[in-house]
């Protein structure tokens, strides 16, 4: 039997800073904004983390559809940022769901593709019969240190999704990842920042990967990037994706729905999914939805989705990811730094 | 350190999901949850009921100092709130760029409330913001 996507729903917070505006203070006598393709990037309000953030999406995937909370039989939340080390970020959306108490639930965490873990684990579940609806969600606040390159992109955001069997609005097709030890980009337990491997990120890390797990999936189910109408990569900057999807023989239009990174920079767990939402948010019925994250560390899961009629049902369910990117509000560097508490005041 | 966690613990479904009581005999909601029903007495007929949590902004104020665990939030603005279903109730209005304005329709966010410093609990619950149009609208 068929499983897949029953509904989804994404949150973004409303504050941005413009690349321009980092780089004001950080100068380093290049245009950061035009060689990263980003232009701005979201900013959580100061009572806001990934917790909060994944509950938004998880109510706004609930309601997209409708759907009896008590339903859900396992929720996996996936993230860089959970604000606890130990206590588990699923048992608090849990609760501000109002979900039953009938639930599994474990925190996942690999770099920015816990999220589609976290969408395996519940498929699993799910197509096996053993529950009836999981939520998979990927959320984070990202943080780089002040001044470093990481702090252009690290944006906050997410994305959660509601696997089922029934009333598909998008029915997934089959996985492929791909999986191996790269140490590109890392935090050490207690450590406030992540450190990274400069242009080591590139090719051996995000462009093997996500070419690896693509070209796989591609191959297991005999299709071609000419069959998909719609294509989304992860997204750590405006200019991956697009070489990536070029690389694999995805046009500029397949993948430009997707493309939200130049308006709300790198929301890590949420990168793709958000990607994934945009694209639901105008696919119709029959369309087919090609996705692959890419997590450091590093791995890749690459998804074949093929758009169902349930989707015009829950269309207007739920604030679309135009809807979040359109309300922006813009900080200054100033303000900026009070949001994400670097200032200790 | 001193928690307060079994006390935030016993809040959890009044402050994440705005769970209230509602007396069937007289057909009126109340938030916080109550024991008894100040109308019915003995009389009443007590149920859980969860608040849709849209609201109208009946009065506020806006706080530009305020005490160390929430300084960083400064200027914020308190409200008073009357839910669709009739009680009203205190609560911190965000995302509102225009500022806040009697009258103003609100709808249920999440939020957090507060922490117990770096190393306690995180207190979780619900915070307002003004409802604006979604492209479907
Ligand atoms: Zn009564």
């Amino acid at each position: 039997m068929a499983s897949g996507i029953v509904s989804y729903g994404v949150y973004i917070p409303r504050f941005r800073i413009r690349l321009n505006e980092i780089s004001r203070v950080w100068d380093n006598g290049e245009d950061i904004s035009e060689s990263l393709r980003v232009f701005e990037k979201s900013v959580p309000d100061v009572d806001e983390d990934s917790v909060t953030i994944a509950v938004e999406a998880a109510r706004n995937a609930l309601m997209r559809a409708n759907l009896d909370p008590k339903r859900i039989g396992a929720i996996y939340a996936g993230s860089e940022s959970h604000p606890y080390a130990v206590k588990p970020t699923g048992t608090i959306v849990g609760e501000a769901v109002c979900a039953s108490s009938a639930f599994t639930a474990a925190d996942f965490e690999f770099a920015c593709k816990a999220g589609t873990a976290a969408i395996q684990a519940c498929l699993g579940l799910v197509s096996s019969g053993l529950i009836d609806l999981g939520i998979a969600i990927g959320s984070d606040v990202s943080q780089g240190a002040p001044g470093d390159m990481l702090e252009y992109t690290a944006a906050a955001g997410g994305a959660a999704y509601v696997i089922g069997r029934e009333d598909l609005a998008a029915e997934i097709e089959g996985f492929y990842s791909f999986t191996t030890d790269t140490p590109d980009f890392w935090r050490r337990e207690g450590m406030p920042y992540p450190e990274h491997g400069g242009r080591f990120t590139g090719e051996p890390a995000y462009f093997k990967h996500v070419s690896s797990a693509a070209r796989g999936l591609l191959k297991k189910l005999g299709t071609e990037p000419g069959d998909y109408d719609y294509a989304v990569f992860h997204q750590p900057n405006g200019k991956f994706p697009v070489r990536v999807a070029a690389k694999l023989g995805f046009s500029r239009e397949q993948i430009e729905p997707g493309l939200v990174v130049p308006m709300i920079g790198n929301t890590y767990s949420g990168s793709c999914l958000i990607g994934l939402a945009a694209t639901l948010d105008i696919a119709r019925p029959g369309d087919r939805i090609f996705v692959t994250s890419f997590g450091s560390g590093a791995g890749s899961d690459a998804f074949s989705l093929r758009v169902k009629e349930g989707i015009d049902e829950i269309r207007c369910g739920a604030p679309t990811v135009r809807d979040y990117i359109g309300k922006a509000q813009y900080l200054d560097y100033a303000m900026y730094a009070k949001h994400k508490g670097k200032l200790r005041i | 350190m001193t928690t307060h966690a079994p006390r935030f613990w016993r809040c959890i479904p009044q402050r994440y999901s705005l769970i209230g009581t509602h007396c069937t005999s007289c057909n009126e909601s109340f938030f916080p949850p109550r024991n008894i029903c100040p109308n019915c007495r003995r009389g009443a007929q007590l149920e859980e009921c969860k608040f849709k949590g849209t609201g109208t902004v009946i009065t506020y104020t806006t706080i530009h100092n305020a005490t160390e665990d929430f300084d960083r939030l400064t200027p914020y603005h308190l409200a008073i709130i009357e839910l669709d279903e009739g009680p009203r109730i205190t609560g911190q209005i965000v995302s509102a760029p225009d500022g806040v304005k009697i009258g103003m329709r609100v709808r249920p966010v999440f939020r957090i409330l507060g922490k117990e410093g770096e190393r306690g609990i995180i207190y979780y619950g619900t915070k307002f913001a003004p409802i604006e149009e979604t492209c479907c609208d």
